[in-house]
């Protein structure tokens, strides 16, 4: 499974030193993260008022570890009773628990929240790797403790929202339909749960079809905080079964992170109502990076900006833009590190990139590389030996992009990096802003006055100087155009689950 | 129906249909019996500039007793479009203005509606059929509204940006931005105080605008224009269409270079059509109220917020790793 390095051709060598023709002295075992300590049930119902239950009529789907191909476990779809059940059931305890509670007794739910996260944090990071096919490393040190740090931050926030929005008073909204997708699923639950339960509401989550285990797993966590029934539910089912959710007319808030098409699909459903709506749809991130900049950092800092997550991150740097003195031996580097990422078994713990989430996901990828290639783009992958099943894709950089290719232009969600050129600030500028997206963006510049200069003119939510996808609970995160409105994390994330009264 | 109703009715359905002209009284346009008056053209503002509609069609604007005030601009799409291009070309300047000069200019604008005051009182009081006090009460407030927000201008990023205490060894910040350009459907019934209400903490966020102006009651909001004409506020950081409203709303709302939409002086029917259609670029859009604005107090200070402002911003945050 973990990948061997084929050290005579291994074309890394001079990224560590080593003349030409030297080999790599030395290969990585393989390192593999104990599952022994983990329960992954064969079935899981729906999670309704804190119990588990059977979908009406019975139906479940499989889930897969999109590494190896093999089931995990089945899973409910939800029905559109099932749907109506779980908002009945949300709505009466907003009614006749959750809302009446003093918002200090909230705060200590939520603290026990993030304290069983953190308790049981390697369950967490396993169950995450083998649902979504992220590498360990990751699952282990960004995704878990996020999602306890952002439990650990909005528990805070239950008591002192008087505090939060001058000369206004805050109220919760009732029920929160929330909508999230594959590629961070504990994340994701986190953003959404924890400033929700925060400002007073109950929930209705529905994670991704491919990933629902943690959601199953957080749901055990539920049960052992002993949160009142019905503050939490958890559904799973297709698109159509989120639809119904969202169409639901006892829902007050609806909280989607996704695709920009079907974000609008929810914008149109919301439409005309009373349904207060905050979307974190998709992203192109201009990642610029100037002659000046301190060229190794900045290295690190492309890799990790879309290779992280297998580039399946809504806010990637996926657009790569170089100024042209410093092009060839930027590009030189990158390729030579692009060449040491290890790909293979997320379990293995010195894994870089691991598994697209699932097959249609991977074909969407190959789809777009293929584009790229027919649109005359120059494309470059390190020589990679890929395990035999599971859906797996090599880092791929593609050098002569122009602004018009589809690479350049569609979120494509992988590990696909798109590299142009410019030679002005203004021109960096003009092309990174030249998206229908504005979701983040990065800056690599010694210069202190060029930084504001650039953060000021991108018109995107995030912007990372000298850093990419740096993530925190106080840190808003949300975009500008069609990446979206409203913002998650800090106090400005409170603001989605409040009706803020005069 | 009361009769009032019934004139009213009478009046929008004029508008397509032939309908009698009554012989003008046109007290209310600076007519006295003893000299002809000169009528004021009314016309579109768009780039900071007044054409008039390129269809070159009109429609005709009563008072509320039901009386010819004058032809206004029936505007179209491509007037529509016009204005959005003349925002979008002055929202870089105005939204790189700093906040002092921001602010000095929409306090400016106070100071040249006061010098018109008279005018607009009785340009109110013609549009509403109200009281000179009552038409006065909403001019004061209007003009006290430009000078409330002049003031926000410096303020309101201290109020929400934020410095966030994030784990790990970064700077990080969060700063308003204004979305871009914002179309705001104008209430239909308060004339001015409603536009102005709705304009002004738009404008001072640092959005350029596109206003589709009252229906019914289009001229003070025109004569607002010439206001902002001579008051320092760049062309195109307003932009007026005048006409009809299910003509113009959803060319305004379907605008793909339209961020963000003010559907706050939408009827509840037509804001759910107006949301729809606004869909399609991820706009921003604020609703009207459910039970809609027939007992919304404009002259309350309720009516003024900087979360308002707030409708029309984006939060952007910064991040810098720090070190030696």
């Amino acid at each position: 499974m973990t990948l061997t390095k084929k050290p005579e051709t291994h074309p890394a060598a001079a990224s560590w030193g080593l003349a030409t023709g030297k080999q790599v002295p030395w290969e990585y075992a393989s390192a593999p993260e104990a599952t022994d300590h983990v329960t992954i049930r064969p079935e899981y119902g729906l999670f309704i008022g804190n119990e588990f239950t059977a979908s009406k009529p019975k139906r479940t789907f499989e889930v897969i570890n999109p590494a190896t191909e093999e089931v995990l476990a089945r899973v409910a779809r939800a029905s559109t009773a099932d749907v109506d059940r779980a908002v009945k059931v949300a709505r009466g305890a907003y009614s006749q628990t959750w809302s009446k509670l003093p918002g200090s007794e909230r705060a200590k739910y939520l603290y026990r929240i993030a304290r069983i996260i953190q308790e049981r944090s390697r369950e967490f990071a396993v169950v995450e790797t083998l649902n979504s096919g992220k590498p360990i490393k990751e699952s282990r040190d960004v995704d878990v403790p996020l999602a306890a740090a952002h439990f650990f931050y909005y528990a805070g926030w239950a008591d002192k929202l008087d505090y939060a929005f001058p000369n206004r008073t805050p109220r919760s909204l009732g029920v929160a339909a929330q909508i999230i997708p594959w590629n961070f699923p504990l994340m994701m639950l986190a953003w959404k749960i924890a400033p929700a339960l925060a400002a007073g509401n109950t929930v209705i989550l529905k994670p991704a079809s491919t990933t629902p285990l943690t959601a199953y797993l957080f749901a055990d966590v539920v049960r052992q905080a002993e949160l009142p029934p019905g503050v939490v539910n958890i559904i799973t089912g297709p698109g159509e079964i989120g639809m119904e959710l969202v169409r639901h007319s006892d829902v007050d808030k609806v909280a989607f992170t996704g695709s920009t098409v079907v974000g609008k699909m929810i914008g149109r459903a919301v439409a005309g109502s009373h349904k207060k709506l905050t979307l974190e749809l998709g992203g192109k991130a201009a990642n610029i990076v100037f002659d000046d900049a301190p060229l190794d950092q900045a290295i690190e800092g492309i890799i990790n900006g879309i290779y992280f997550n297998q580039g399946e991150v809504c806010c990637a740097g996926s657009r790569l833009f170089v100024q042209e003195s410093v092009y060839e031996p930027l590009l030189d580097k990158l390729k030579a590190r692009l060449s040491t990422l290890r790909v293979g078994d997320p379990l293995d713990k010195n894994t870089d990139v691991g598994a697209i989430n699932s097959a249609g996901q991977l074909a969407k990828v190959q789809e777009l590389v293929q584009s790229g290639i027919d649109e005359g783009a120059e494309i470059f992958q390190p020589e990679c030996q890929l395990p035999d099943r599971g859906f797996f894709f090599v880092p791929t950089l593609f050098t002569g992009v122009s602004q018009s290719h589809r690479i350049a232009q569609e979120e494509i969600f992988g590990p696909v990096l798109s590299v142009l050129t410019f030679r002005t600030p203004d021109e960096a500028i003009e092309k990174a802003n030249n998206t229908p997206y504005g979701l983040s963006a990065g800056v690599w510049t010694e210069k202190g006055s060029r930084i504001f200069k650039m953060v000021a003119a991108m018109r995107a939510g995030v912007v990372w100087a000298n850093t990419f996808n740096r993530f925190d609970p106080t840190s808003p995160f949300g975009g500008y155009k069609e990446s979206g409105y409203g913002r998650e994390g800090g106090l400005h994330g409170l603001a989605a689950y409040l009706r803020l009264d005069a | 129906m009361s009769p009032r109703t019934a004139t009213r009715a009478r009046q929008r359905a004029s508008v397509l249909e032939d309908r009698p002209i009554q012989p003008p009284a046109l007290t209310a346009s600076g007519t006295s019996r003893d000299r002809i008056g000169v009528r004021k053209t009314y016309k579109l503002y768009i780039g900071g500039q007044f054409p008039r509609t390129e269809s070159g069609r009109s429609y005709e604007v009563f008072d509320a007793r039901g009386r010819l005030l004058a032809n206004a601009c029936r505007g179209t799409r491509k007037d529509i479009r016009e204005a959005v291009r003349a925002a979008r070309k002055a929202f870089p300047g105005w939204s790189k203005k700093t906040a002092y000069n921001r602010s000095q200019i929409l306090y400016r604008i106070a100071e040249l509606m006061e010098g018109r005051r008279d005018q607009f009182v009785a340009e109110v009081r013609d549009a509403q059929g109200v009281s000179r006090q009552r038409a006065t009460r909403e001019v004061d407030a209007a003009i006290d509204r430009w000078v409330w927000y002049a003031g926000w201008a410096d303020k309101f990023t201290q109020v929400v940006g934020s410095v966030n205490p994030v784990n790990g060894s970064y700077f990080n910040f969060s700063v308003p931005e204004p979305t871009g350009v914002v179309g705001i459907i104008a209430p239909e019934e308060s004339s001015l105080l409603g536009l102005v209400s709705r304009l002004a903490p738009a404008v001072v966020g640092g959005n350029a605008t596109v206003v589709v102006a009252s229906e019914s009651r289009p001229l003070p909001a025109v004569t607002l224009t010439e206001v902002l004409a001579t008051s320092d506020v760049p062309g195109g950081v307003v932009n007026l269409v005048t006409g009809l409203r299910r003509e113009l709303l959803p060319s305004l709302a379907g605008h793909m270079d339209v961020n963000a939409l003010d559907a706050f002086g939408a009827a509840p029917a037509e804001a759910t059509a107006v949301e729809e259609t606004a869909v399609e670029n991820v706009k921003r859009v604020v609703r009207p109220p459910t039970d809609g604005l027939a007992r919304y107090d404009w002259l309350s200070d309720r009516a003024q917020s900087p979360y308002l402002i707030s409708d029309f911003i984006e939060i952007k945050t910064v991040w810098h790793p720090i070190g030696a």
